[in-house]
């Protein structure tokens, strides 16, 4: 009868998701008055885990599923879900977690609501509030079906941390054909991604060219930040489709968000409304923008960030 | 090769989102709607493999007759035929499993889908119609080639892609990336006359319990005004962020 939550890593080590997923599922298991089964799969040591509630975790470890393979890890999940009985099963958003999620969701006969901001407004009906219209509106759904599949939205929950430790248990369920094999990966794995980024620094046609994007890096790498860009830079070629944020490219939900030669059309302010703080900076004070950040600078993006990194470089160095 | 392209009708990108009916409705009142852009582009690779591969291509939308407008404009663009299921689009897994009725009725080969609408943002219709009808499934597909039963398709994943190679029967969660947006087509007169001698199916709903229920909607607080830093002091900034804002 526990809460059942996917915990995602990455080469063996937790991602930053997993604890806030752990996390969100001890407030549900609160809720409920049970306790948090982790499901976890190829990773040694998940002690981890207890520090954000998590009572007991079934580790799965399979060569077969050493890469990502949704259909394989949504049958080890479900197989996970069926032992412990669970009745509600939390996944993050991440790109991995949205893919396996309406498979899983197949599998269990379970309503599956994802997006979702905040612990259950109540638990009988099981009501969740989630974002919809790509940010700009906000929708109380109810999951009407005996298993319910909660996706939470990164950064939306945050961390909590528990001072309790997480037996664990070797789990070993069975896996069926995969489907789908990958071939290749072509992945920067010095570069922070978009998705895991607390930090997006985002570059748009205000820069001018590709040539310029120099600025945009070494801003975001005194600040540890992933880079990104509007989607007509995309476009362009000046960037990889990869960086584009917005509504029709990836979402960005970050600490902070800083845009740089980036007017704020509609399209892109949904997708990256999510962040928490937004800084602007643009020589047009009119841009719309302005009317969507936190903080914002009227200036020459060419004059700025060099002298805003110089700064930041020297924030760090006292810090 | 029989590809079914997933259309959905959602307000096109620039609407301003609101709603009626004490916040429980969508409010469609003076807005636009278009094809989901990730269904636009999924459309357009489905003409190339109309154009090089000789693939026929239906397009599909459960939704009321409303969304008419939508499917002809995707058989303006080059699909040879269209279905309309004639349900409300309650939730993603009722819409899943009437295409997935549609996908085992019409027997087709490869289901090309969005990875998100726009409007309701589930990200789940694809996944679960994957799951239904038992196809593989790939998503963020951002290319996507087949030679005779076997796929190769290249995904998005964080920070990179990723290649794989699959077969069919296949489901994918299209997006930009699958087809440039420079060659996404507006229908032409041409198109506009042809369309109206193809024929655009209206199928019965079946009864389907939705798995979840909209309950309410509410647009988020409005925004305070944005506190301008000179850029002739730009240590005020560093300090904004990392006393007030907290976030360096
Ligand atoms: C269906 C659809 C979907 C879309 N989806 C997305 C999406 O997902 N993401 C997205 O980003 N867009 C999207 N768009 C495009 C969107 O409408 C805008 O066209 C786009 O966001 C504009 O990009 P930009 O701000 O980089 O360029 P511009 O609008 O050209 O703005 C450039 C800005 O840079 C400023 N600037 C110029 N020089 C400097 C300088 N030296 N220093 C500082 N500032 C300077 C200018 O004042 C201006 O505000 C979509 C559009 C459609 C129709
Ligand atoms: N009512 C619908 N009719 C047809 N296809 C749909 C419908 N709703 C969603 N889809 C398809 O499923 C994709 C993902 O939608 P969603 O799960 O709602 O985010 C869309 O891009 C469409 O391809």
């Amino acid at each position: 009868m526990s809460v059942l939550v996917y915990t995602e890593s990455e080469q063996g080590s937790f991602k930053k998701v997993a604890f806030e997923v752990a996390s969100y599922a001890k407030a549900v298991a609160d809720q409920l008055g049970t306790s948090v089964t982790a499901v976890t799969i190829n990773v040694d040591d998940t002690s981890e885990l207890g520090n954000y509630g998590v009572d007991n975790v079934l580790k799965i470890s399979n060569d077969a599923l050493q890469s990502f393979n949704a259909k394989g890890y949504a049958e080890v999940i479900k197989q996970a879900a069926e032992k412990e009985a669970a009745k509600v099963v939390i996944v993050s958003s991440s790109a991995d977690s949205k893919y396996l999620a309406p498979l899983l969701a197949v599998g269990l006969n379970a309503g599956y609501a994802s997006n979702v901001i905040e612990a259950p407004t109540n638990t009988a009906p099981f009501t969740v509030k989630r974002t919809a219209f790509t940010n700009k509106a906000f929708e109380t759904s109810q999951i009407n079906t005996d298993i319910k599949i909660v996706g939470v939205s990164n950064n939306s929950f945050g961390l909590v941390e528990h001072s309790s430790s997480a037996s664990a248990e070797d789990f070993s369920p069975t896996i069926a054909e995969l489907g789908v094999k990958v071939e290749s990966i072509d992945k920067a794995t010095d570069k922070v991604t978009i998705a895991d980024a607390d930090i997006v620094v985002s570059g748009g046609r205000g820069l001018k060219g590709p040539e310029n994007w120099g600025l945009v890096e070494e801003l975001a790498s005194v600040l540890g930040a992933a880079t990104a860009c509007s989607k007509p830079v995309s476009d362009l070629g000046w960037r990889p489709h990869s960086e584009h944020v917005g509504q029709t490219g990836k979402p960005v939900a970050s600490n902070l968000y800083i845009a740089i030669g980036i007017s704020g059309a509609i399209q892109h302010l949904a997708g990256i409304n999510a962040s928490k703080v937004k800084v602007v900076i643009n020589t047009d004070p009119e841009a719309p923008f302005f009317k969507a950040a936190d903080y914002g600078v009227v200036g020459d993006a060419f004059e700025v960030i060099p002298q805003l990194t110089e700064k930041l470089k020297a924030f760090k160095a006292q810090q | 090769m029989k590809i079914l392209v997933c259309i959905s009708h959602v307000p096109d990108t620039t609407s301003k989102i609101n709603f009626s009916e004490n916040d429980t409705k969508f409010d469609t009142n003076g807005v636009q709607f278009v094809i989901n852009p990730n269904d636009e582009f999924g459309l357009t690779r489905a003409m190339w493999f109309k154009e090089k591969q000789g693939a026929n291509v239906t397009v599909v939308n459960v939704g009321s007759p409303d969304t008419e407008p939508t499917l002809r404009k995707a058989l303006a663009i080059g699909a040879d035929a269209a279905i309309r299921v004639n349900a409300e689009a309650t939730d993603g897994f009722s819409v899943a499993k009437h295409l997935a009725k549609v996908i085992e009725d019409g027997g087709y080969d490869l289901v090309i889908a969005g990875r998100e609408s726009i409007d309701y943002n589930g990200g789940m219709v694809p996944g679960m119609v994957a799951g239904l009808t038992g196809a593989n499934f790939v998503n963020n597909c951002i290319g996507l080639e087949i030679d005779g039963t076997a796929a190769k398709a290249i995904r998005e994943i964080d920070g990179g892609k990723e290649t794989v190679s699959t077969s069919l029967p296949l489901v994918i969660g299209g997006q930009k990336g699958l087809v440039e947006e420079s060659d996404l087509r507006i229908p032409n007169m041409r198109g506009i006359m042809m369309a109206r001698q193809k024929p655009l199916t209206v199928a019965d709903a079946i009864d389907i319990a939705a798995e979840t229920t909209s309950v309410k909607f509410e647009k988020p607080a409005p925004k305070g005004a944005v506190k301008l830093v000179s850029a002739e002091n730009l240590d005020e900034l560093v300090d904004l962020l990392h006393n007030e804002a907290k976030v360096i």
